[in-house]
């Protein structure tokens, strides 16, 4: 598998790559979301 | 060569100008040791990364996946899964709001002013004192060998000259410094890491390719006496994970994977950065560039390290082992130095000064605020607010790590040394910091008591398990100079137990030790309010 030798390093090479994905969806869909301070309220979208 | 100078000098010119900056406006201890809570979101995910990837895991790691293969992107995995999602999205808004409740500076202050306790301040901060120049030693070495392959300067003036750059800049521009310095040093790495894995992918033909080339290279390389003595240690291949329950598959499970992997959530110079944004939005933002800038770095390097065998192969013959004359931690610099054009060769140089630069400065920043404030601090609370009293630690801990970096040339430089001292650090922030360190975010109700005693038994186990019982014992010596063996468990029957590194054991404890105090202390409680 992706020529690779064992499924396992396959995995991890994937696993790799979705994990980065994961925090930049994250990161887009959290964008306006968290505390500023002096407002007690959490921000949301 | 001339494009190499210019390119050091036009670097160096830039990371004065960000030292003085830092220097103008650091006006109070807030903006020296959390830059004035004020980070920029991409700055600070940034120079997070740029802090957490050193020399360390380019050089170090990348010439531990040259040898042991691919089964190393499992802690790229983890350190971009714990290291960055988990790190910020569950730890870190925890720290931003603890470190604004409590008015904390350090990792050490944050700890022992959750619990109200000044042991666990003393105890965190004597920790990071005493064995964070380990791991400082391990970058520093990682910079110097560069500099050594590369200018051909010897070692010991090459180590002088790169520490004693790093420390003018930490100790005048304090956190300021530190954290413009790391951003400017991160998004150089970036680049030269892109650059790297697209030249290796080239080279052999594209990813599919490459990754077959690899594969394939294990059946004619298997018996090669570079290669035959990891066969023997469990290793199946670059693109195979190695054999189960085999010495190379313990290491890599409990000590890269166990240890660096969960190591990065207790690191106090990563912790603190989560202090430096003004919020815990700017928290959420700093995911993404923080997720792709570590993916790309620690990624990179592991792919990269593997591939550069059947790189080499094609032109030598022999695998990146044998060809950079059986050290583990010079395969990337003689593969950087002989395999990449030029230009790429001085930016690439420039990128390795800017790894090592970015974590040395944390550590430094790190190490004198544990000294100055944590342990100086509460010793003499009047001098608790003064920069100087930072400065001063700062300057001892440098002095020390030199020293620690000095002697190391003179370490086995086939034992991976530099990967060797990172491990441990990592390690022991696991055993020491991470149980206190989860009970002081998420449980309100943890007593002092059982904090303290968690502090103080992981401390006892890890340098028992780290210093006399595991394998790591052997490079410390500490053990020999004691007992006369290079480690207790050696030739007896539990000497595969000695593979494992601290973690396992060393994590168990004091979360066994903090849930019998803890239930003590309720007992006692209760039959006191009866």
């Amino acid at each position: 598998m992706l020529g690779f030798a064992d499924v396992w390093i396959a995995l991890a090479y994937i696993s790799c790559i979705v994990s980065a994905l994961l925090c930049a969806v994250y990161g887009i869909l959290n964008w306006n979301n968290g505390n500023v301070p002096g407002e007690d309220d959490e921000v949301r979208k | 060569m001339t494009e190499i100078i210019i390119a050091c000098i036009v670097y160096l010119i830039a990371l004065i100008i960000l030292g003085v900056r830092g220097y103008k406006t650091t006006k109070n201890s807030s903006d020296y040791l959390l830059g004035g809570r004020k980070t920029n979101q991409f700055v600070m995910a940034i120079s997070y990364g740029a802090t957490f990837i050193s020399t360390s895991a380019l050089i170090g790691f990348g010439g531990l996946a040259a040898t042991t293969g691919m089964g190393l992107l499992w802690l790229a995995f983890m350190n971009v899964m714990i290291g960055v999602f988990i790190a910020f999205v569950f730890f870190g808004k925890r720290v931003h709001k603890l470190g604004l409740q409590y008015d904390a500076y350090t990792f050490p202050e944050l700890m022992g002013k959750r619990f109200d306790s000044k042991m666990i301040q003393i105890t965190a901060g004597a920790m990071i004192f005493l064995f964070m120049p380990i791991y400082a030693a391990a970058v520093i070495k990682g910079g110097v060998n560069f500099i050594e392959v590369y200018f051909g300067v010897p070692y010991h003036i090459s180590l002088i000259a790169f520490v004693a750059f790093v420390a003018v800049y930490v100790m005048f521009g304090g956190l300021k410094a530190v954290i413009s310095t790391d951003f400017l040093q991160g998004l150089i790495l970036f680049v030269a890491m892109i650059a790297l894995v697209a030249f290796v992918y080239k080279s052999l033909g594209g990813i599919l390719p490459a990754h077959k080339a690899l594969t394939d290279l294990f059946t004619i390389t298997k018996d090669d006496p570079a290669v035959a003595p990891f066969v023997a240690r469990g290793f199946q291949g670059w693109t195979s994970m190695p054999a189960a329950g085999s010495p190379i598959w313990w290491s890599l499970l409990s000590s890269l994977i166990g240890g660096v992997g969960f190591g990065v959530l207790a690191q106090p110079q990563l912790v603190v950065r989560f202090m430096t944004v003004k919020s815990t939005k700017d928290l959420n933002r700093a995911v993404m560039s923080g997720g792709i800038f570590i993916l790309v770095m620690v990624g990179g390097a592991y792919v990269v390290g593997s591939l550069i065998n059947a790189v080499i192969f094609q032109k030598e013959g022999v695998v990146a082992l044998t060809a950079a004359g059986g050290i583990s931690d010079a395969i990337m610099p003689y593969f950087i130095t002989n395999y990449l054009p030029k230009w790429y060769g001085a930016f690439f140089l420039i990128a390795m000064l800017a790894a090592a630069m970015s974590t040395l400065s944390a550590q430094f920043h790190t190490m004198g605020s544990a000294l100055g404030r944590d342990l100086g601090g509460v010793i003499a609370p009047k001098y608790k607010n003064s920069v100087s009293i930072n400065r001063y630690g700062m300057v001892f801990v440098i002095i020390l790590s030199t020293c620690l970096a000095w002697m190391a040339k003179y370490l086995e430089m086939g034992e991976a040394v530099i990967a060797k001292g990172t491990i441990i650090f990592f390690e022991m922030t696991i055993c020491v910091f991470l149980p206190v360190y989860i009970g002081a975010l998420f449980m309100k109700n943890m007593p002092k008591i059982a904090a303290e005693a968690g502090v103080i038994s992981g401390a006892v186990t890890w340098f028992f398990w780290t210093f006399f019982l595991s394998r790591h014992a052997t490079s410390l010596a500490l053990c020999r100079i004691v007992t006369g063996k290079n480690y207790l468990l050696e030739n007896t029957g539990f000497d595969k137990l000695a593979m494992m590194g601290s973690t396992v054991i060393g994590l168990l404890v004091p979360v066994i030790v903090i849930a019998i105090v803890w239930a003590l202390k309720s007992a006692s409680d209760k039959k006191a309010a009866a």
